[in-house]
């Protein structure tokens, strides 16, 4: 059972099962079982694992060999916490569709775009990475254009070609520097390995940081996202905002600064003020929103903003808080997702100005509730506070004002958060609300192992950090720039 | 050879078979013709391969698989037309006959190593072709289809002959080897009319294959002519103008690739743009897939580009993609139209939930012209794009991505319309037909299969 492959494979059958089951409450039953056993299935891995720099339980097939490309996967302490995020958090979004009825295809889809995300996240071969990143992007289209939003057609085409673009100039680059190789194949220990004038770094810079910054998104490929995210069903959002845009991350750690560090020395400056800038920007808007949907979304970037700031920062800190915040902002906007579906559909409405009040009839949901938009804030004791102390101080080895700047994020997150929770939850309530219904069953367990997830990191963040420390040392000590 | 013997007689049996008027038998018996020449074909592989019958044809590896690909497409095509060919006409061992006949030609004009079969196998596949294209005598359409492939098969072919005069003023040979021997012997002194004969060889061929400007045709045959006969010319046809194509330049004129490498990389720049951006306009499903597959022809010219040691592959790797998804978006078209009466792009609205089947075959076609991984099509364009990277087109392929996210508007609207928007009024669902089922199945097994281990094909080579 220590075969990697297993959890590439296990979620694809399940997927290719599901998509035959019509019966709605069998298809979910059988969706949750699966991811559970695909949980259940990675432990072992979690366990066996050892914390330090090297790669673990690689396996490498021969796939096309003419070309020199292998099926070549492992996993180190870098996509460990990526791997664990995204098979804790399947099983929680396959349970927040329980409300609604879905065939098989549903829960299919979701499976399938988990083979996408785990082989992003565990592909040693720049092909097989390719080819995960693409993967991912097929069924999250159809979960988003199937059972979206009033607009959703329009704004998934946007939201395809967007990130089909930025990953068609990503292909060209791998193909450059596969045709650079001596070795002639795609593996990514040739790849970092490749010594790469500065002019071609510098284009091959972009080529790769087109497709990750889309897929973040960072300041100016921002807009298909607040769109996507308002009109995608609640699951397609949380697949998107929980899962989806890490892959963008993990690819600046991964492939893009280990790849091309001479074209991260010209361009990273500019790209560390653009994400800096993203935080204000993103967070001043989200200050205006009506539609609570779309204040997550826009608080979304800010965060991301500031993981990729930690990133482009390049020393352990940074990137140890970067590792810690992607788990953590995947966790809870998970749960604020999952809140504000449980509000739209309790109330029919998501917009601020309609809602208040709520506490007095949902007492359950409002203490969860503020317990996730605590951790949002990075109040202390909640698991926001860790990774945001960690991604700061980070910042603050690179430049004092850059911290400074981006540490606006503290304040402004709790202005817009806390204004999300007022309006929602304090205040008079409208008469028409008198009746609506307290959380229960799956509602409180989904939120309760949120709320244990976020206390339980922010209490004791060393489980986590303790995975990945000994990569990212050496990956700092590696590559510099 | 003998494959190409079994299907001239076949072709000669269904003439008499449909003077019989057994046209019951018409269908198995094309059937197992074609199976028996598929066997001969396999049966030929691996051995050594020789120029037979004074250098006229030579069945290398080239030339099987690219012959086997063409027998195997012409069956799948063979396999809609139950039902398809009596609707429109009560004569119908025409038509077996003459596609038979016209697969005799593409398995020449694959296998060819001197230009006296080049042009007879361009001849033959033709002729047959100018026929079916307007076989519906009383429609308009298909009239206007037959004249102009006519016309302008009849030019590319006046190309193609001058071309070949050319060739043989300066070097005294029809023989391929002979003409390799001349540009091995003599780098220096290559005859100007050696130039000029590359030159119309060059155009004479992107004619055949429908690249712009020479494309122009395109569009209207295919829009004119019989749904399955279009398929016919779009994969059949062009798979085996490919090959020809491919076989020139990689064995004859590869040394003098300064000469002709810019007149192919502009044709190459105009036919991705022309052909992308025109599909892009369209609001019938049949005249984009004729665009689309003008643009096809564009990425597939990389390898001619980019001669190198993955050329063959690749292209065959992209013509079996592109071939199937062909295969499966022109049968759709003909369910459609019988069903829904159009060929428009919202005649296809609601076949998501009518017609879960044919809509996922149909997304998975689309995707795999679209070139999205775990698709036979994502192969064929990342070989292409290989190819193309060897000797540094970076331009040019930059220009291609644009026009790989151009190609995914079109296709994707495609999808769009089945999944995202309810069936028109007045339309009834429909029964997918037996055999219809069966060629999807096929063809989607088979590109998910290239898709995902493409190296049992690019082996081949």
């Amino acid at each position: 059972m220590d075969n990697l492959f297993i959890l590439l494979l296990f979620p694809t059958l399940s997927a290719i099962v599901l998509s035959f089951v019509k019966s709605s409450s069998l298809a979910r039953g059988f969706g949750l079982g699966a991811s559970l056993v695909q949980l259940a299935l990675t432990i072992p891995f979690v366990c066996a694992f050892i914390p330090n720099a090297e790669v673990q339980f690689e396996q490498a097939l021969p796939w096309i060999s003419t070309l020199g490309i292998s099926f070549h996967i492992g996993i180190d302490g870098i996509s460990l916490p990526l791997v664990l995020l995204t098979n804790v958090l399947i099983p929680l979004i396959i349970l927040s569709g329980f409300r609604k009825q879905h065939t098989g295809s549903f829960y299919a889809l979701i499976l399938f775009m988990q083979t996408g995300l785990l082989l992003v996240f565990t592909a040693l071969d720049a092909f097989s990475f390719y080819v995960g990143w693409e993967i991912a992007l097929i069924p999250i289209y159809f979960i988003c254009a199937l059972w979206g939003g009033p607009d959703r057609i329009r704004v998934n085409l946007k939201f395809f070609v967007y990130t089909f673009l930025g990953s068609i100039f990503m292909l060209i680059g791998i193909i450059y520097l596969y045709q650079q190789n001596p070795n002639k194949d795609f593996e990514w220990t040739s790849f970092i390995h490749l010594i790469l004038s500065e002019s071609e770094q510098r284009w091959l810079f972009w080529a790769f940081f087109l497709a990750f910054a889309i897929k973040i998104p960072i300041l100016p490929f921002h807009t298909w996202q607040p769109d996507t995210y308002t009109n995608a069903p609640a699951a397609g959002t949380m697949l998107l905002a929980g899962i989806m845009l890490k892959m963008g991350v993990y690819g600046l750690i991964r492939w893009l600064i280990p790849i091309v560090p001479a074209g991260v020395a010209a361009y990273g400056s500019l790209v560390f003020v653009l994400c800096i800038v993203g935080i204000v920007y993103a967070s001043i808007i989200a200050f205006q929103q009506q539609d609570a949907k779309r204040l997550i979304a826009y608080s979304s970037i800010a965060h991301v903003g500031l993981i990729s700031a930690g990133v482009f920062a390049w020393n352990t800190t940074g990137l140890q808080g970067a590792i810690l915040q992607m788990v953590n902002h995947g966790i809870i906007v998970v749960g604020l997702f999952f809140v504000i579906d449980i509000l739209e559909d309790r109330t029919g409405t998501r917009l601020l100005d309609g809602l208040g009040g709520l506490a007095d009839r949902m007492k359950k949901l409002a203490a969860f509730f503020l317990i996730i938009i605590m951790a949002g804030i990075g109040l202390p004791l909640t698991n926001g506070f860790i990774g945001e102390f960690l991604l700061l101080k980070g910042l603050f080895q690179v430049h004092v004002w850059a911290m400074a700047v981006a540490g606006l994020t503290l304040i402004f997150g709790a202005v817009y958060m806390l204004r999300l929770f007022q309006k929602t939850m304090l205040g008079p309530m409208e008469s028409k609300y008198g009746a609506v219904k307290d959380i229960n069953g799956y509602e409180v367990l989904l939120l309760g192992v949120v709320v244990i997830l976020i206390i339980v990191i922010g209490v004791y963040p060393n489980a986590l950090l303790r995975l990945s420390e000994a990569s990212v040392t050496r990956l700092v000590q590696q590559i510099s720039f | 050879m003998a494959a190409i013997i079994t299907l001239s007689l076949l072709g000669i049996v269904l003439l008499y078979i449909g003077l019989y008027k057994a046209k019951k038998a018409l269908l198995p018996t094309t059937l197992i013709g074609l199976l028996v020449a598929l066997g001969f074909e396999i049966c030929d592989w691996g051995k050594e391969a020789v120029p037979l019958f004074h250098g006229m044809v030579i069945f290398d590896h080239f030339a099987l698989s690219f012959s086997i690909l063409c027998i195997l497409l012409t069956a799948l095509i063979l396999l809609l037309s139950k039902a398809y060919f009596s609707a429109i006409s009560t004569n119908i061992a025409e038509y077996y006959c003459l596609i038979v006949f016209s697969l005799t030609g593409a398995l020449l004009v694959n296998a060819y190593h001197n230009f006296a079969i080049l042009f007879i196998g361009i001849e033959i596949m033709s002729v047959a072709l100018y026929i079916l294209a307007g076989i519906r005598r009383k429609d308009l359409y298909s009239n206007e289809a037959s004249l102009k492939y006519f016309i302008m098969g009849a030019f590319s072919t006046g190309f193609l002959l001058f071309g070949i005069t050319l060739l043989y003023g300066a070097t005294g040979t029809f023989d391929l080897s002979g003409l390799r021997q001349y540009v091995v012997d003599t780098p220096q002194g290559i005859s100007p009319l050696f130039y000029a004969g590359i030159l119309f060889m060059l155009v004479g061929l992107c004619f055949k294959v429908g690249a712009a400007p020479f494309h122009f045709w395109v569009p209207d045959v295919y829009d004119g002519s019989p749904i399955l006969i279009t398929t016919y010319m779009s994969t059949v046809v062009k798979v085996a103008s490919f090959a020809a194509f491919l076989r020139l330049f990689d064995y004859v004129f590869a040394a003098l690739n300064d000469f002709w490498t810019p007149i192919l990389l502009a044709v190459i720049v105009i036919t991705l743009f022309v052909g992308n951006i025109s599909a892009l306009m369209q609001t019938s499903f049949k005249r984009m897939l004729a665009y689309s597959s003008v643009a096809h022809a564009g990425y597939m010219l990389f390898a001619i580009l980019s001669l190198g040691a993955n050329s063959a592959s690749g292209i065959f790797v992209y013509a079996v993609a592109y071939s199937l998804s062909s295969v499966v978006g022109f049968g759709t078209l003909i369910l459609v139209k019988k069903y829904n009466g159009s060929d428009q792009f919202i005649a296809f609205n609601g076949l998501g939930k009518s017609n879960p089947l044919l809509a996922v075959t149909l997304t998975l076609a689309m995707l795999s012209l679209a070139g999205i991984p775990l698709t036979a099509g994502f192969i064929g364009k990342f070989m292409m794009f290989t190819t193309a990277m060897n000797d540094y087109h970076i331009t040019l392929l930059l220009l291609a991505a644009v026009n790989a996210i151009i190609g995914v508007f079109y296709y994707l609207r495609v999808i769009v319309h089945m999944y995202f928007k309810s069936a028109e009024e007045g339309t009834t669902p429909f029964v997918m037909p037996l055999n219809f089922k069966m060629v999807f199945v096929i063809a989607a097994i088979l590109t998910l299969a290239v898709g995902i281990y493409p190296q049992c094909l690019i082996g081949l080579f």
